[in-house]
């Protein structure tokens, strides 16, 4: 039974940005103050078989436009039946077992502006039907509408060069962005295994970009989204403290068909130096078959990770980590950690660091862009 | 009472599992539970933290049972839900629902001797407590709190335990705990964990309102206050699976 009545709860966060390189552009800032709030409304009926929730999310950014943006991360209302479950609206799915990529996750659309990491979404419409059987979950998806990624703008860090220009977006349907996208996905635990087994049919969350011109006459990148079909694997059994994980996708309709792979495990020892922190060890392999042409850094990269959580009153926690290329220099560092501060205040600080990147790779723009960021979160 | 056998004397060692088998049949039946928790933290410099939880519980013929495990407070946790389907020997299947990113993730289970929310209580002790789980050994019968015990030690069968061995005061008229020790891999005394304030639900299990466990060895407590008990309230298996821990709320 879920908590009774109406619930608002949510966060107000501030967000620092410190920039240890000067830009590669004079437009681009050192440093970047930014708050955001997301809060939530919820409310369940029907005995929670019925349920409302309203998820809006806004962000102000001191120095880039196309950052400060506003977005509906959900709107949705769930129907849960004894053998299935009806979701209508917008809403965020989560798909995968991986750490450093998440190849399968293709439902919603990546909200760029947000992390360099691709893991914050925007929300995404949708009916979804999921039938709930002995032999596994079939989800089925209607995506009606589509969501275009969000960029940095010109004064915005961490972005290509040229810029993307978001205003000009050309699509491969003549529908554009209301053209309908279908999913389906079985997942299931057997045993120690947990399986899901999906195809997407649509226009691709990812672009490819076109060369262009903004009005002015500047080189710009038009994002291109084309109609693609992908079908994927994700993979996961667990045995003991050892967690094997497999993410993979076969793609077609954008450029070459392609299969791309991440693989790996997550080993944790717990109780570390007889205190009753844990630490977990990640390494991934991240393979992409387009080799050079590839539209992602991670063609043929190694990832390798540790987890530290210190299982503290204030949840203290750290992830450190480095993809690591294997063919070309490029090195991108990574650091987060996190800890509860009294009962309703979180710092998260962050750090990226992209070293000795190749000049062929995609993240060669951001070479100047390593960065330092806390945020300070309160809690309601 | 206790069945004795008929024709020799009983061993304490079958003592203690008879004992133990009478507490699991007298707590068996209940079909499923739910009830609300506050769990209090303090360490040794009297620093306080909370946590709201919500419980779920469902009986499982012939294994361990399920529970869901539903995070209110703190509030940047909240709707961090943990779902686990127990077995008595072979590690339970685990599964956390991160909100943030609105992914199940399945964990391992190998460890149940971590802290549970960073409190003193470790998974293997908010599990359901099967009998297979133990050996047992009855050591005296002990008078604590004007109330009438038999004292019987138990030795973890399963692996990766975090104590050797546990000393149990089992109430004579309720078959329920009044007072645990556990001791760790060294044999040295860890925690203790007392049982208050229990009251009897539907004429037949016994539910304790208050359980406190402190830490020997760090001068850390934790106070666990339940309440809300309700029992058999039509929860079915569907309400443990991964789809209903995506909704969980």
């Amino acid at each position: 039974m879920p908590a009774p009545g109406y619930e608002l709860s949510g966060y107000v966060a501030g967000e620092l940005r410190t920039f240890i390189n000067s830009p590669l552009i004079n437009r681009q800032q050192d440093s970047n103050l930014s708050i955001s709030t997301q809060p939530e409304f919820y409310h369940a009926w029907n005995d929670g078989r019925d349920s409302l929730l309203f998820v809006p999310f806004l962000r102000l950014d001191e120095n880039d436009e196309e950052r400060t943006h506003f977005d509906v991360r959900e709107l949705t209302w769930l129907h849960a039946s004894d053998d299935w479950e009806l979701r209508i609206g917008l809403r965020k799915v989560f798909w995968g077992v991986t750490e450093s990529v998440h190849l399968v996750d293709i439902i919603n659309q990546t909200d760029l502006v947000e992390n360099v990491d691709g893991e914050d979404k925007l929300g995404q419409p949708m009916i979804n039907l999921a039938l709930i059987q002995d032999w596994g979950t079939i989800d089925l998806f209607v995506l009606p509408g589509f969501r275009e990624r969000t960029f940095p703008g010109n004064r915005g860090r961490l972005r290509s060069i040229p810029r993307v220009n978001t205003d000009r977006a050309v699509y491969e349907s003549s529908q554009e962005d209301k053209h309908v996208d279908f999913a389906v996905r079985w997942s299931h635990t057997l045993g120690d295994w947990d399986i899901g087994v999906a195809h997407f049919y649509g226009t691709s969350r990812d672009p490819r970009f076109l060369p262009g011109l903004d009005n002015s006459g500047n080189p710009v990148l038009l994002p291109l989204y084309e109609l693609i079909n992908q079908t994927s694997l994700d993979l996961q059994a667990t045995k003991g403290n050892w967690l094997w994980k497999l993410e993979a996708i076969r793609r077609s309709g954008q450029g070459v068909t392609y299969f791309s792979t991440a693989a790996g495990f997550e080993y944790t020892f717990y109780g570390i130096l007889e205190s009753p922190a844990d630490l977990g060890i990640v390494a991934e392999h991240l393979f992409d078959d387009r080799g050079r042409s590839a539209l992602t850094p991670f063609d043929d990269d190694i990832f390798v990770g540790f987890r530290l959580t210190m299982n503290d009153a204030q949840s203290t926690e750290a992830l450190i980590g480095a993809i690591v290329d294997r063919n070309k220099s490029t090195k991108f560092y990574s650091i987060e950690a996190s800890r509860r501060i009294g009962d309703q205040w979180k710092l998260t600080l962050e750090t990226r660091l992209f070293e000795q990147v190749d000049r062929r790779d995609p993240l060669f723009s951001f070479r100047q862009d390593d960065f330092l960021q806390l945020e300070l979160a309160y809690y309601f | 009472m206790l069945a004795s056998f008929v024709g020799h004397a009983e061993t304490p060692e079958e003592k203690g599992l008879a004992i133990a088998i009478e507490a699991d049949k007298r707590d068996t039946g209940f079909i499923d539970q739910q009830a609300d928790l506050v769990m209090i933290l303090k360490n040794r410099h009297g620093d306080v933290s909370k946590r709201s939880i919500r419980t779920k519980t469902l009986e499982v013929k012939g294994d361990g049972d399920k529970g869901l495990t539903i995070f209110d407070s703190p509030r940047d946790v909240k709707g961090t839900a943990f779902l686990s389907h127990t077995h008595a020997l072979t590690p339970d299947d685990q599964w956390l629902f991160l909100p943030a990113l609105k992914r199940v993730k399945r964990i391992a289970s190998a460890n149940k001797s971590g802290p549970f929310m960073g409190s003193e209580f470790a998974y293997e002790d908010l599990t359901s407590q099967e009998v297979e789980k133990y050996t047992y050994k009855y050591l005296r019968d002990e008078k604590i709190d004007g109330r009438d015990t038999f004292v019987i030690e138990r030795y973890p069968a399963y692996k990766h335990s975090g104590y050797t061995r546990q000393i149990a005061w089992v109430d004579k008229k309720m078959y329920q705990p009044l007072k645990l020790e556990y001791y760790d891999r060294k044999n040295s005394l860890l925690k203790t964990t007392t049982f208050k304030n229990y009251k009897q639900y539907i004429g037949r299990y016994w539910r304790a309102a208050e359980v406190f466990t402190m830490n020997h060895q760090t001068h850390k407590s934790t106070k666990l206050i339940w309440s809300n008990y309700r029992f058999k309230t039509g929860l079915t298996p569907r309400d443990f699976d991964r789809n209903s821990l995506k909704r969980a709320r």
